[in-house]
């Protein structure tokens, strides 16, 4: 179809036409991916080859010196000028040997059980004489932990291992060509080529030891039945079941109540994160615009005073919030004078009271950042834009909708996004203010934590695992990585899509 | 005629500044309120939830005083506790920060768009359902037992909050780096002598946001202060605190300390309100 036959469509007829394109289109990727495949098979294939490719290579036409290093790492290294890296990784390599013989081998072996001897106490001796002493049983947790580590020390091995052969053969290519290397190349190539090694290597040790091991092995407990509690305690592989209690679990008079629960927690986590972005986002743009208006003095006050709520730590103010809504504190009084609640009861008795309080305090707390960055951005909309507009007689609410509006919500696209994110995780607002509160009605398994109706997934989840003398950290986990599941859809998503993310090389 | 239209206009216009200052001043007062109500709840004999203002002749210094004589609330030490904390976070966050946002925003390296992912996805986790796992790892270096391992708690995890360093770093031009690497210089003197002079507001901003992070967060701390079995005196303030609100006839003494914290948080906030502005506005979007 032309350009001008489409034009000389009426709406809903080019409506019509958008959504046949959109369903054509729809085809021709799919056509697309299914012809794509057979290449892209052959490309991987290319790809996972092709270490195998250059360890054989290597063995084949390696030196001995090169061969040594399939088993003493860095062997060829040392041998040849380059004795920083050749020291790292035979280093490596020892302290892995240790840590295996010490540690790994005996945990790893125990990980199809996860333990099998409590711990006891035993008399030496005569029982009335005797001395009690404690036998040290298996510790579920730490056999899991260990296990961890240990593959995870494997597969760095594996790689360092294919590196270091990699690397051997080069050298040897080198030398053979004449180009000897120096002790020294090492170091400088650190602070140039390589200096993002030098860079990431602190960052990324703690990365990877305090969030990617704890939060791989939140992952693995979720199919455990691990309670959380003392670290001594056995526990055992339970597949699935947690997953299938959340969705499928029916109590014996035949409800599901803790499914029940989860879908409208779910639900009213994702509504929360949509109000709170979009009340934020939209009541901070306006003082924005209020303050940044011409003719308005003292702007530097008004945005001081906002700030203000950002220096004083928030569980400070959101204590203090929570101390004026509780039963005699005044607000609920005042509350009680209009007649919104009855006397001697807490608004957070009532879940639409409950759920707009917290929207409106978050509002509260939440507010002074947007502000504070619109209105970074609002300096920076070109004034010749209102300017154009202004001559062709523009009103100012239609100036906001067609350049305002249009320009902030372009830019500040991945800030809308992480502002959602952040909400669907907010933990402190919801324990601070309500704590949940009103709880749900029936009976819940006190396992399953004191699960109210303004509880998100994360205070659950906190709810579950943290608090009480019944926890259950498994199903915590699982419901972590459920809100995991969430968030990772709804930005990939989005965040692909935004244009700032896909043009990074252009803004420098 | 025409000069009545502009008079009317003008009017109009001044009517809606007007307008527009009821609009600030009434904002600002729901927004300062609860600080007021924070300082003269301090400040009251027997301070209750139920009214405002501490009564004629209830008001009193005494909260203060209780704040820091009492034994069982020994808030010094928890002040001194958490400034220690915050000065080493803030300190070894900064570089951490600024040395990961400098790799993924100026350096290209296979791998740079995958670990920027991995950090995405990592962040999407709770983080507290690690907090097992961190406190065993704790456990295992021997550190378990001080609250001053959650200055390792904190700078480890800096690497998740690179982006609006990286941010700003992406809106500085990179025809600077190309002179300073055709002069001869590495990368590393571009990090040095090109960057870092040139990135003062997102420093300060890095400093700041690391250094009143600490004050404010109550959920690790606890985890390590209950875990580890540590002395009241042991705790940092936002712990302290909120331990103080288990208790009702320490709600005044609870206020006293808010302030005490607000204080110098809220100074340091108006003395670097600048770069703070700045690092914010120049990071978290780029325009």
């Amino acid at each position: 179809m032309t350009t001008i036959r489409y034009l000389s469509l009426s709406k809903p007829e080019r409506a019509l036409v958008s959504i046949g394109r959109f369903f054509k289109g729809i085809g021709i990727g799919i056509a697309h991916f299914f012809k794509k495949i057979p290449s892209a098979m052959l490309k991987v294939g290319y790809a996972i080859s092709k270490p195998f490719r250059t360890l054989f290579d290597a063995f084949k036409n390696g030196t001995w010196f090169t061969r040594l290093n399939f088993l003493f790492m860095g062997f060829s290294q040392l041998l040849h000028h380059e004795i920083f890296r050749g020291i790292l990784y035979l280093a490596y390599e020892g302290v892995f040997i240790w840590f295996l013989i010490k540690i790994g081998i005996s945990n790893l072996s125990k990980l199809g059980t996860l333990g099998t001897f409590s711990p006891t106490s035993q008399y030496i001796g005569d029982v009335a004489e005797g001395t009690l002493v404690s036998i040290a049983g298996d510790s579920s947790f730490t056999i899991l932990l260990y296990s961890l580590v240990t593959i995870l020390f494997i597969i760095i091995l594996v790689v360092l291992w294919y590196f270091s052969i990699r690397d051997a053969k080069s050298l040897q290519d080198n030398i053979a060509i004449g180009k000897n290397s120096k002790n020294t190349d090492f170091l400088k190539e650190l602070v140039d080529k390589k200096y993002h090694k030098l860079l990431l290597a602190i960052p990324l040790v703690g990365l990877v030891a305090f969030t990617v091991i704890p939060i791989i092995f939140m992952i693995i407990v979720g199919f455990t039945n691990y309670d959380g509690r003392a670290h001594a305690d056995l526990f055992d592989w339970v597949g699935f079941d947690n997953y299938h209690n959340l969705f499928a679990g029916f109590t014996s008079n035949g409800s599901n109540i803790i499914g029940e629960v989860f879908w409208q927690v779910l639900g009213w986590t994702l509504l929360w994160a949509l109000i709170a972005t979009f009340t934020n986002y939209f009541l901070g743009m306006i003082v924005a615009l209020l303050i940044n208006k011409k003719g308005i003095k003292l702007k530097k006050l008004w945005r001081t005073i906002l700030i203000l709520t950002i220096a004083v730590p928030q569980f400070v103010s959101l204590l203090l919030i929570n101390r004026m809504l509780t039963p005699g504190g005044f607000l609920t009084r005042l509350f009680v004078q209009w007649n919104w609640i009855p006397a001697n009861t807490s608004p957070f008795d009532s879940v639409i009271l409950a759920r707009a309080l917290i929207i409106i305090v978050n509002m509260w707390v939440g507010v002074p950042y947007t502000m504070l960055i619109c209105s970074g951005i609002l300096m920076n909309i070109p004034e010749d834009l209102y300017e154009s507009a202004r001559i062709d007689g523009a009103s100012t609410f239609k100036m906001y909708t067609s350049i305002t509006l249009p320009y902030m919500l372009f830019i500040t696209l991945p800030y809308l996004i992480s502002q959602f994110v952040g909400n669907i995780n907010n933990f402190n607002i919801i324990y601070l203010l309500s704590a949940g509160a009103p709880k749900f009605k029936g009976n819940i398994p006190t396992f399953y934590g004191e699960v109210g109706q303004t509880d998100l997934l994360i205070t659950w989840i906190y709810k579950m695992s943290m608090e009480g003398d019944d926890k259950s950290y498994a199903v915590a986990c699982v419901l972590g990585i459920l809100i995991f599941l969430v968030i990772a859809v709804i930005s990939l998503i989005f965040y692909g899509r935004s244009s700032s993310v896909k043009n990074e090389e252009d803004f420098q | 005629m025409e000069k009545k239209h502009y008079a009317s206009k003008r009017a109009l216009e001044k009517g809606n500044r007007i307008l527009v200052y009821a609009i600030l001043i009434v904002i600002c007062l729901i927004w300062v309120f609860p600080f007021f109500y924070l300082v003269f709840q301090s400040f009251g004999l027997n301070p209750n939830p139920k009214s405002i203002f501490p009564g004629p002749g209830n008001w009193t210094i005494n909260n203060y005083a209780q704040l820091f004589t009492n034994k069982s609330t020994p808030f010094f030490s928890w002040w001194l506790n958490t400034f220690i904390i915050a000065f080493f976070t803030a300190a070894l966050q900064t570089v951490l920060v600024l040395m990961t946002a400098y790799a993924l925003s100026r350096l290209r390296f296979t791998g740079r768009q995958a670990l920027m992912k991995l950090i995405l996805i990592l962040g999407m986790f709770p983080g507290f359902l690690g907090m097992l796992v961190i406190y065993y790892i704790l456990k295992l270096l021997n550190l378990n037992t001080s609250i001053y391992s959650l200055i390792l708690v904190y700078a480890a995890s800096s690497m998740m909050s690179y982006y609006i360093a990286k941010g700003f770093f992406d809106t500085i031009s990179k025809s600077l780096d190309e002179a300073v690497l055709i002069d001869g210089g590495t990368k590393n003197t571009v990090f040095w002598r090109v960057i870092l002079p040139l990135s003062k507001p997102i420093i300060i901003y890095t400093i700041l946001v690391s250094f009143t992070g600490p004050w404010g967060d109550f959920m690790f701390g606890k985890y390590i202060a209950i875990s580890g079995g540590l002395q009241v005196n042991e705790f940092t303030v936002a712990v302290g605190l909120q331990y103080l609100t288990g208790f009702d006839e320490y709600y005044g003494v609870f206020c006293a300390g808010a302030v005490m914290v607000s204080i110098p948080i809220t100074a340091l906030f108006f003395w670097l309100q600048r770069y703070y502005v700045e690092g914010i506005a120049g990071g978290a979007v780029k325009g």
